[in-house]
């Protein structure tokens, strides 16, 4: 068994291993139930391909590929950090009831808990907070 | 060309990191609430891509390619906190609850 084959072959494991996670991340972006859930999983799928721009160059030896992988970390860093500020301007918008299902109403001054708005709707219930 | 020795370290970081990152992926759907799942994410998703950056770094036997590989390591361990704090503070500020299951909020006033 040769250093190549060894390399070969755990450059294919490993993009198998990835491509589930991958899927798994792309399930919670679909489902998460609030936004904060689907920007952490977008956070989590941008460290994913970096990982598969990472295994490609392992493969194709074209080690160009490094300085791919550091500008998609810097774009998702932004990202995350300007979805941040948005959650902070937007709101709590009445998402995720589900979760807080134990707890009493402990922030009743903060949180604005209108029930009959749709998760799937946000342009809808942007208006009403108008920070 | 590579020897045996750097191809089996460069195999187990890479399958290393590929697993860390599945790890990260199964406590994004298994963790209960918003702020544990950011812990299973923000962490293992940074060793995830940080180890294999670091067997791409070690397959090219480059200083240069180390360098910059190294650089990549360094830099996402550096915003992957910021950017989780970040989030987990807006989320918290804004008012999205813990899970029932958890026992205390130290940042509850």
């Amino acid at each position: 068994m040769t250093p190549e084959l060894i390399v070969e072959y755990a450059s294919v494991a490993a993009i198998v291993i990835l491509v589930i996670a991958l899927l798994m991340t792309v399930y919670r972006v679909v489902v998460g139930p609030t936004l904060p859930d689907r920007v952490i999983a977008l956070d989590m799928l941008v460290g994913i391909v970096i990982g598969f721009i990472a295994v490609i160059a392992l493969r194709t030896g074209y080690t160009l590929y490094i300085d791919i992988a550091i500008a998609l970390g810097l774009v998702g860093f932004l990202a995350t950090v300007a979805f941040a500020r948005f959650i902070l301007a937007r709101g709590c918008v009445g998402e995720g009831e589900r979760v807080e299902a134990g707890r009493g109403p402990s922030k009743p001054a903060k949180t604005k808990t209108a029930k009959n708005v749709k998760a799937s709707k946000p342009a809808g219930s942007l208006g009403k907070e108008g920070k | 060309m590579i020897s045996l020795l750097a191809a089996i370290a460069i195999a187990v970081l890479t399958i290393g990191g590929a697993l860390f990152s599945l790890i990260a992926a199964i406590g994004l759907n298994r963790l209960p609430d918003l702020y544990t799942r950011m812990h299973a994410a923000s962490k293992a998703g940074t060793v995830g891509s940080g180890l294999l950056l670091l067997a791409v770094g070690l397959h090219a036997a480059d200083v240069a390619t180390f360098g910059r590989a190294l650089a990549g390591i360094i830099f996402f361990v550096l915003t992957a906190p910021i950017s989780a704090h970040l989030l987990a503070r807006a989320a918290h500020k804004v008012g999205y609850k813990l899970s029932s299951a958890s026992v205390r909020d130290d940042m509850m006033s």
